[in-house]
């Protein structure tokens, strides 16, 4: 195994060297997924938390014919902004998200006990509409119930006649398991990173060396052409394992700054977290790695591993679309799918969920296998003379 | 010592070997010598087992190359056709780098680096990275590395190509110096001149077999020409390729 280690160490070494593969690999790799997490996280909650947060301002048109409900609709904080002209180019043109219309016949309909109509205008396209428009007719409607609560009341009967079943929603996820959704890409994000990690050292180790024409001399030294691919492999493995582990880290520190407890969410993205997902991905790595390996001792050029590998990228996306479109309820044989597993089970170790010692047993060795089968191929790849020799 | 028996070797319909025996004596310097294309390149690489023949027989010291070919690989220094370097290390490390592959230890490798820096004038570049050298210090750099383990025998496979005058000279004089210390060196060449000043034997090659051995007198001789030029080109009974 000496030689193996000769190989690893030069090839860890040399790559060290090269400014454009360590920043590639080891910092804007580990630090993009996270840095653009926390930038879109914080602006996607101040944006929610605002909307929230704001007096709804509602411009009402027809005010004079509705005094109550407009005097109620104040008292509930609501600022009541004089009409415009045109209630429906005020909508369209986004100059105002709701527009309330009371109709001129609305005393009369009152005053009938008939059920007197307002219109909300609003427009559905609008994304930063649907938080005051929904917040609007609740208290329309709210103020509807109360009415007819008296009503009712003061002809002698129970207001409870009028709601013969009332709903309670009651939220069973917890604070943390709240927080999944937003969760959904990471398992992405890390099998990306140690794809990415490792990507650029498995091209210049083998379609780069063959380049570079010093494959040849290194194939003429004693050392096996096993022990020369398996310390070619390890680093490759290497940089993408440190590359991902990064990530894991940078996202632990990322999940510090993002005010996820205003939502009622909660994310421990603890070290027990980091080291779990990092042992889960560790075969994976390893498979990525050697499939990787294969695929640029097979091209014929540097550029040609290149764009190979730039297609493979879009496998590991498979699962990670799959699930993130049509979340699936985690299956005991979802665990014996490399992949998928990674996929399945970093998000519910994400959400806080329990996995159980036997699904992460059986994703560890099902991915493994994957892994040790695909290190044996890279293995017969150098042992195929054309490798050495085309050029 | 080297000895190739009736070497065989196809790629595709190509026969680019097809029936090569020599034998390569320790402390003597062994050429082939043979237009390009004629199968030069493919019989060495046979020889230090890049490439396996389709049939023949290559023996190193004793060693059968189909048996053993880690011992074969062990015991040859060789400087290939591609000779490229590691350019982000320097020439030190390239060199330590097959030391380590060969399994000496640091200390023996600082040693036989400093020998090798000596014989082959490179004082000036052993702590440089070799990103930027010239084709000489390049070729320097790869001899030194190829015979870092102290080798009996030495392959080199054009080892002149693309060095100017000074340099050829300088490589003339290590060649000698090789077999000065009783090694067995077996180069090729498609240069009849340099053959002719260097080898002890030539082994001429064309179209993938041997077409004349010898000494240089013997050749001469053989071929019934005075001129050894005239005598190589009788022997591969053509110009074609003499020209490159």
């Amino acid at each position: 195994m000496k030689p193996a280690i000769t190989v690893f160490l030069k090839e860890v070494t040399e790559n060290l060297r090269d400014r454009k593969t360590v920043f590639n690999a080891l910092v804007m790799g580990p630090l993009l997924g996270p840095l653009f997490f926390v930038m879109m996280m914080s602006f996607v909650i101040t944006k929610q938390l605002d909307s929230a947060e704001k007096p709804l301002e509602v411009p009402v048109v027809g005010a004079e014919h509705a005094p109550n409900l407009v005097a109620w609709l104040q008292r509930q904080g609501m600022l009541v902004q004089p009409a415009p002209d045109d209630a429906e180019a005020a909508v369209r043109e986004r100059e105002a998200k709701a527009v309330l219309r009371i109709p001129a016949d609305y005393a009369t309909h009152w005053r009938a006990g008939e059920t007197a109509q307002v219109e909300v205008l609003f427009d559905s396209s609008d994304q930063d509409g649907r938080a005051p428009v929904a917040r609007l007719t609740g208290l329309l409607e709210a103020y509807g119930r109360t009415q007819s609560a008296l009503r009712v009341a003061a002809r002698g009967l129970h207001p409870a006649l009028l709601q013969p079943v009332a709903v309670a929603e009651r939220d069973v996820a917890s604070t943390q398991q709240r927080a999944g959704q937003l969760l959904s890409f990471l398992p992405y994000l890390l099998i990306l990173g140690a794809f990415l990690g490792g990507m650029y050292l498995a091209i210049d180790t083998t379609a780069g060396e063959r380049e570079r024409q010093s494959l040849e001399p290194l194939l003429a030294s004693p050392a096996s052409r096993a022990e020369i691919v398996l310390g070619k492999l390890g680093a490759t493995f290497g940089f993408a394992m440190v590359s991902m582990m990064l990530s894991l880290v940078a996202f632990a520190v990322a999940f510090q700054y993002i005010p996820l407890d205003r939502l009622g969410m909660k994310v421990e993205f603890g070290p027990a977290l980091i080291l779990r997902a990092g042992l889960l991905m560790l075969p994976l790595a390893l498979s990525f790695a050697a499939l990787q390996t294969v695929v640029a001792a097979y091209a014929k050029s540097y550029r040609e591993a290149q764009t190979y590998l730039s297609l493979l990228m879009l496998l590991p996306m498979i699962p990670s679309v799959i699930l993130m479109v049509s979340p699936m309820k985690g299956e005991l044989w979802m665990a014996a799918v490399p992949l998928l597993s990674q996929n399945v089970l970093i998000m519910e170790l994400a959400r806080g969920e329990v996995v159980e010692l036997a699904r992460f047993a059986l994703s560890f060795g099902a991915t493994l296998a994957l892994a040790v089968a695909l290190v044996w191929a890279a293995v017969r790849i150098y042992h195929r003379e054309q490798l050495a020799v085309s050029a | 010592m080297i000895e190739v028996r009736d070497l065989h070797k196809a790629f595709g319909k190509v026969q680019a070997v097809d029936g090569v025996s020599f034998r390569a004596q320790d402390g003597q310097i062994t050429g082939l010598l043979g237009p390009n294309g004629a199968g030069k390149t493919t019989s060495l690489r046979m020889l230090y087992t890049l490439m396996k023949p389709d049939s023949g027989q290559v023996v190193v010291d004793g060693v059968d190359a189909a048996k053993d070919p880690e011992a074969v690989r062990r015991r040859l220094g060789v400087l290939p056709d591609s000779r490229g370097l590691y350019k982000r290390l320097t020439s030190r490390e390239n060199i330590r780098y097959f030391g380590r592959l060969h399994g000496l230890d640091d200390a023996l490798i600082a040693q036989r680096t400093e020998a090798l820096s000596q014989a082959l004038e490179m004082g000036d570049i052993i702590d440089r990275r070799t990103e930027g050298f010239s084709q000489g210090q390049r070729v320097k750099t790869a001899i030194a590395r190829a015979l870092v383990h102290d080798p009996r025998n030495v392959i080199l496979d054009e080892p002149t190509n693309g060095l100017d005058v000074m340099a050829t000279r300088a490589m003339r004089r290590f060649l000698l110096q090789l077999r000065a210390e009783g090694r067995c060196v077996l180069f090729s060449s498609h240069i009849m001149q340099e053959v002719a000043a260097l080898c002890d034997r030539i082994v001429i090659i064309a179209h993938g077999r041997v077409v004349a051995e010898g000494a240089a007198d013997e050749l001469r001789a053989m071929t019934g020409e005075t001129n050894l030029e005239d005598a190589f080109v009788k022997a591969i009974g053509t110009e074609e390729g003499l020209m490159a």
